[in-house]
């Protein structure tokens, strides 16, 4: 019997070593110092994240476990992202540990970096088993942190709803796995897309099965990206999660989901992307969701009264965005998704952060509670803003090459045959959309700069807080005027993806 | 200095920046940096244009690539030829003078230094927009110029009409803008660059197929009719002067709105590739003359009739670009160009100074109905003068620098009867309401005795800019003599340099056509030989149509803003009920569900009654559906999606199966998965998070 150990390449994954222990060391000290530590547990995290991102840009690309792990330049890209909201999110917490939760602290911050460690497994698996457990490892902490105030009746409902819709929408997902190994007899993502070619040309009736899988796949990653009409439990989540969580749901949870599907959808089942018959052309149903996406995240976000919620369909639109990228299958298209995704994480979490402080000042959410704040802080007020309008996608803003760098990259795509024309509705609803975006994002602008009275609230930023902020605005305003090396090393994951400019 | 012709927008935004975060408290300070910082700027262009004199005009560029991707290059950089050049003059000329002006006008208002850091930071973006190389960077200064603009209409934000002003105006531009992003989008796709200079050279090169061409700058123009005011997106501007008088002399007279023009000049050689676009712009250009002209004629807010004057004086320029564009296409040599771009310059000087005269008065009598003045010329002297130098320029009378521009675009009307025609036509009635204004403000009996008396004459520091603008508006159109050799018109040009000759005939045409506009308001309005009482009595119709501008307001509320307003309401409505008649078969499925369910529980459950009377409920509840904040719902929908995409892409695979069928399926299984859902739900209270607006 020939048995061959696969090699391992263990210091691959040092990184996600790393962090998981670092997790486990951070439980240890709150526990072991009593909990009487107040902040020092949280600065342990941030501390174990930046040692986290050094490790990682010292880790090299290649694969390891038998090609079960596997670094490439999207898996870093993405796994930066992951590291930063991460940060950001932790950073931005520091208010509700002191003011809400007394006796866990160590379980939230370890939570999220498990989460995180999740995340990072998840982006360097290249093969349907490894991939659906990193999916799972990123979003159990995320049931728990939803949860996370006890006594608090929305938390815990924001807990459960997350925790069965992503328990039953892993169930779909795990189905859809189980007829794509069937047909293919593989779980590795490139081998799959080689057998299920053969298969389709051996049997010409796998198109339904394939479909099938297809379709329950979509319903699992359609949960994890809110994209309707798996967006649901998107805004209720996000109003009742405690913000720091519902932000890091919002960004890093959301690229873990972008980069589960672009590597089922791209490296799996790319063989027949775009041929109009094809079984497991899945551009139009993506297509169908990102036009419905952007629809409903738009639309219904006018009506929103609390900016949670409001944000909560902000990210349902934006996914809408980003899935215009995803479907453009040129070197253009996972660029500008990464691309987004990049510029998405400041203003996101800078929105959500400040968010955050304002919360944990006024204990109120609504709209209407942001009156006259750029009198009292006109810091805040600035930078919420800012962020607002790089959502919106106004330049300067990072938030605007983002948009452009999708947009010219869907163009490209749709003028480049006659299967490709559909591509041009996306384009046309998002220009369109994004015309009504403005009028929400700018709602709280006005509420801030243009009201009478004075906000009962004055905030001031503690080190932390103001850390955030200021990484947010650099970000969105940095990589607005000089985006250039994001999008050169966002273009190496389309070369990963085998997209290479011609 | 050319070289460092970058500082020009850069010092007012240093000025924006310094006074939001350090100088807000300290009023003169804020207004002295950022008078000091503009005439600094001002200096700067001088020099500029005189080097770009001494260069004869040969264009200096510098940039820096910012995105360089194959296929996808992004550049920041600066031009500076002769309209780059002139353009800077006037902007920074008008602007220095405007805030020395402003210091007088806003006195003593809360916001005095807010007022100062939003003009500054206007200026930045015009001069911005000025000297960029590329219609990317356009794009970008083009709309912080739309977001200063909406910031300064609506610096009094406190009066309900600023508010709805400022938003309008924003709107209403946005539509332009929007056509503008499609042409930018035309532009990269097709070009692959934003560049001026390499636009044009692939333009010339016949990269692109004529349709495309002609989509494409009209498509950009659209920007141009958004920004310009011009018909049918004209509404927002006489609206947008509910802003302080200093912004709309600035702004919406002299400079914003001429980026419009700026942006058709900038990019005339897409009009001269497209006789059918170039025509669409002097169409568009005339139209908007004429029907500004005439709305003119009749209003009776100082501030108003003076932006139907800028609307039309704009649309001249935009006809003269248009026409330019046409001749040449059709290998014709015209004025155009020249006429267009000479008097957008001179146009800026008298109109900015109209306007802030208007202010003037406006500061005196506080009033802006020109029905409650009369008489003023005794106690405004400088004002009054100053005013009507202004008003001789616009009426085109020798030898105001007015005449020497306006004489230029009458005469690029050579080869078109008909636009000739309406050319003179517009400068009758601009050397009519010209003067029907100045009679009525400055002539006559006082018709408001007590804000006659409490009038007097504004402070130096808003008169002498007054004076340095009636100096322009008398000489900076002796650059364009004629009989120079060296004049406007081989200075600033568009393929070859445009030899102006002195047509005697043209100039007393234009002379005597405008002369007898005044004299018509002379006979009406100061011996009062005319009765305009009498005309406007028995032209009543016309008059009724005029007085309400068209209606283009009453128009577009109903036929624009009603529907997409309506539509708004449809579309939000979505997520909670996805589709209105969906959910109510679903609703009247269920009622009848409940019916069913009523038979069966009164016949053969006798007794077990009391689900049929929540069903019944529920059937009138199940419009707030969707986001129901029920968990096993959202479960439920899942699959619901899974389905209907499932459908969506059967219809894909098995393209036999019948539209109608699939229907049929694709409602049945909804409606199926509605009702199992309630009864899923049953009595359980589970609305903790619905939607609140329900």
């Amino acid at each position: 019997m020939n048995f061959q150990l696969p090699e391992i390449h263990i210091s691959l994954m040092l990184p996600e070593l790393f962090l998981f222990i670092w997790a486990l060391l951070i439980i240890t000290f709150d526990v072991v110092t009593k909990r009487k530590n107040e902040h020092t547990v949280g600065y342990l995290a941030l501390l174990g994240l930046l040692i986290d991102g050094a490790i990682l840009s010292v880790t090299g690309y290649g694969s390891g476990f038998g090609n079960m792990f596997f670094n490439d330049p999207m898996a870093l890209f993405f796994k930066v992202i992951f590291l930063g909201s991460a940060f950001m999110a932790i950073a931005s917490s520091f208010g509700l540990m002191h003011q809400k939760i007394v006796n866990h602290r160590g379980e939230f911050y370890a939570l999220i970096l498990f989460s995180t460690v999740g995340m990072m497994f998840l982006s360097s698996s290249d093969e349907l088993l490894s991939l659906y457990i990193g999916l799972e490892l990123t979003t159990i902490p995320l049931f728990v942190l939803a949860a996370f105030f006890k006594d608090d009746r929305l938390s815990v409902e924001a807990g459960m709803k997350y925790f069965v819709i992503g328990a039953f929408s892993s169930a779909l997902m795990l189905y859809g796995i189980s007829f794509l190994y069937g047909l293919s007899g593989t779980t590795d993502l490139v081998q799959m897309k080689i057998n299920l070619a053969i298969t389709h040309l051996t049997f010409k009736d796998i198109g339904v099965i394939l479909s099938l899988a297809v379709l329950l796949i979509l319903g699992g990653i359609g949960f994890k990206l809110a994209l309707p009409p798996f967006h649901q439990w998107t805004p209720d989540v996000y109003e009742g999660a405690p913000t720091p969580v519902a932000a890091f749901l919002s960004v890093g949870s959301k690229a873990a989901g972008l980069v589960a599907f672009a590597k089922i959808f791209i490296n799996g089942l790319y063989a027949f992307y775009g041929a109009e018959m094809a079984p497991n052309d899945w551009g139009r149903l993506v297509g169908v969701g990102a036009i419905l996406a952007m629809i409903i995240g738009n639309v219904v976000a006018i009506r929103q009264t609390n900016i949670k919620r409001m944000l909560g369909y902000s990210s349902i639109a934006q996914v809408g965005y980003i899935m215009i990228g995803m479907v453009s299958m040129n070197e253009f298209g996972l660029t500008s998704v990464g691309f987004y995704m990049f510029t998405y994480m400041f203003a996101n979490m800078g929105a959500f952060a400040v968010v955050a402080f304002f919360e944990d000042k006024s204990g109120s959410c609504q709209i209407s509670s942001y009156r006259g704040l750029s009198k009292t802080s006109p810091f805040l007020a600035t930078s919420l803003t800012m962020f607002l309008l790089s959502l919106a996608g106004i330049p300067p803003l990072a938030g605007f090459v983002a948009k452009y760098a999708v947009f010219a990259a869907a163009i490209n795509m749709a003028t480049s045959g006659v299967a490709y024309h559909w591509i041009f509705w996306l384009v046309g609803i998002g220009l369109l959309t994004s015309v009504f975006a403005l009028f929400y994002y700018v709602n709280p602008v006005k509420q801030m700069f243009f009201s009478k009275e004075d906000s009962p609230y004055k905030i001031s930023l503690s080190a932390p807080a103001f850390t955030v902020v200021l990484i947010g605005l650099i970000g969105i305003v940095l990589f607005g005027l000089y985006p250039d090396p994001i999008l050169q090393f966002a273009s190496q994951i389309s070369a990963s993806f085998g997209f290479l400019p011609h | 200095m050319t070289k460092y012709a970058f500082l020009i927008p850069l010092l007012p935004l240093l000025a924006f920046v310094l006074i939001v975060f350090f100088f807000r408290w300290k009023e003169k300070l804020s207004s002295l940096f950022a008078i000091a910082m503009i005439i600094i700027s001002w200096v700067m262009s001088v020099m500029v244009l005189l080097e770009t004199i001494a260069r004869h005009g040969a264009p200096y560029e510098a940039f820096y690539q910012f995105i360089n991707l194959p296929k996808f290059i992004l550049e920041i950089g600066i031009l500076v030829d002769p309209l780059t050049a002139v353009m800077l003059m006037v902007v920074t000329t008008v602007g220095a003078c405007v805030e020395v002006y402003s210091i007088g006008y806003m006195h003593g208002d809360p916001r005095f230094s807010r007022f100062f850091a939003y003009l500054s930071l206007f200026l930045f973006s015009m001069l911005g927009l000025v000297v960029a190389n590329n219609f990317f960077m356009i794009f970008i200064f083009w709309e912080l110029v739309g977001l200063t603009s909406y910031l300064l209409i609506g610096f009094w934000f406190e009066k309900k009409s600023a508010a709805d002003a400022c938003k309008k105006a924003f709107i209403t531009t946005r539509v332009g803008d929007l056509g503008f992003l499609v042409g930018l989008f035309m532009m990269g796709f097709y070009l692959g660059t934003f560049n001026y200079g390499g636009v044009f050279e692939k333009v010339a090169a016949g990269v692109v197929p004529a349709g495309i061409l002609t989509l494409m700058a009209i498509f950009v123009f659209g920007g141009a009719v958004g920004k310009s005011a011009q018909f049918p997106l004209h509404v927002w501007l006489p609206d947008a002067m509910e802003g302080p008088t200093p912004v709309s002399a600035l702004i919406h007279a002299a400079t914003m709105v001429a980026a419009g023009v700026y942006l058709v000049a900038r990019s005339i050689t897409l009009y001269v590739g497209s006789t059918e676009a170039s025509l669409v712009v002097a169409v568009i250009g005339i139209v908007t003359s004429v029907m500004a002209a005439t709305i003119a004629l009749v209003q009776n807010d100082i501030k108003r009739v003076l932006a139907y004057s800028t609307i039309s004086q704009l649309g001249y320029m935009i006809m003269a670009l248009g026409l330019y564009g046409y001749d040449t296409s059709l290998g014709h040599h015209s004025a155009g160009f020249y006429a267009g771009t000479f008097h957008l310059m001179t146009h800026a000087f008298f109109k900015g100074l109209l306007f802030l005269g208007a202010g003037s008065v406006i500061h005196a009598v506080h009033t802006n109905d020109i029905q409650d003045m009369g008489g003023l010329l005794s106690k405004t002297k400088i004002t009054a003068y100053t005013f009507m130098i202004a008003s001789l320029s616009i009426s085109g009378i020798f030898p105001f620098s007015g005449f020497w521009s306006k004489d230029e675009v009458i005469a690029s009307t050579g080869g078109h009867p008909i636009f000739m025609f309406l050319t003179l036509v517009v400068a009758f009635m601009t050397a009519f309401y010209m003067w029907r204004l100045c009679f009525l403000t400055f002539f006559g009996k006082p018709r408001d005795q007590h804000r006659f008396e409490h009038a007097h004459e504004s402070p130096k520091v808003m008169t002498v800019p007054l004076m340095i603008l009636a100096f322009l508006s008398i000489f900076a159109g002796w650059v364009g003599l004629p009989w120079l050799s060296n004049g406007f018109s081989s200075f600033v040009f568009h393929g070859e340099a445009y030899k102006t000759e002195a047509s005697w005939l043209m100039m007393t045409i234009s002379t005597i056509v405008a002369g007898s506009g005044i004299v018509v308001a002379y006979l009406m309005y100061y011996k009062k030989v005319i009765s305009p009482e009498r005309m406007m009595e028995r032209f009543k119709p016309i008059y009724t149509l005029l007085y309400n501008k068209y209606y283009f307001d009453e128009l577009y509320q109903v036929g624009v803003l009603n529907p997409v307003m309506a539509f708004g309401r449809l579309m939000w409505k979505f997520d909670a009920k996805v589709i209105d008649g969906l959910v109510n078969f679903t609703g009247w499925f269920t009622i009848v569900w409940a019916d069913i369910q009523q038979w069966f529980d009164k016949w053969i459950i006798d007794g077990a009654v009391n689900g049929s009377g929540w069903l019944v409920r529920q059937g009138a509840n199940v419009l707030k559906f969707i986001q129901s904040g029920s968990m096993q719902f959202y479960a439920l929908f899942i699959l619901t999606g899974i389905v209907l995409f499932g459908i969506f892409k059967f219809e894909l695979v098995f393209i036999s199966y019948r539209w109608p069928t699939l229907s049929i399926i694709f409602i049945l299984s909804v409606v199926l998965l509605a009702g199992v859902s309630r009864m899923i739900q049953g009595g359980y209270e589970t609305n903790e998070n619905a939607e609140s607006e329900e």
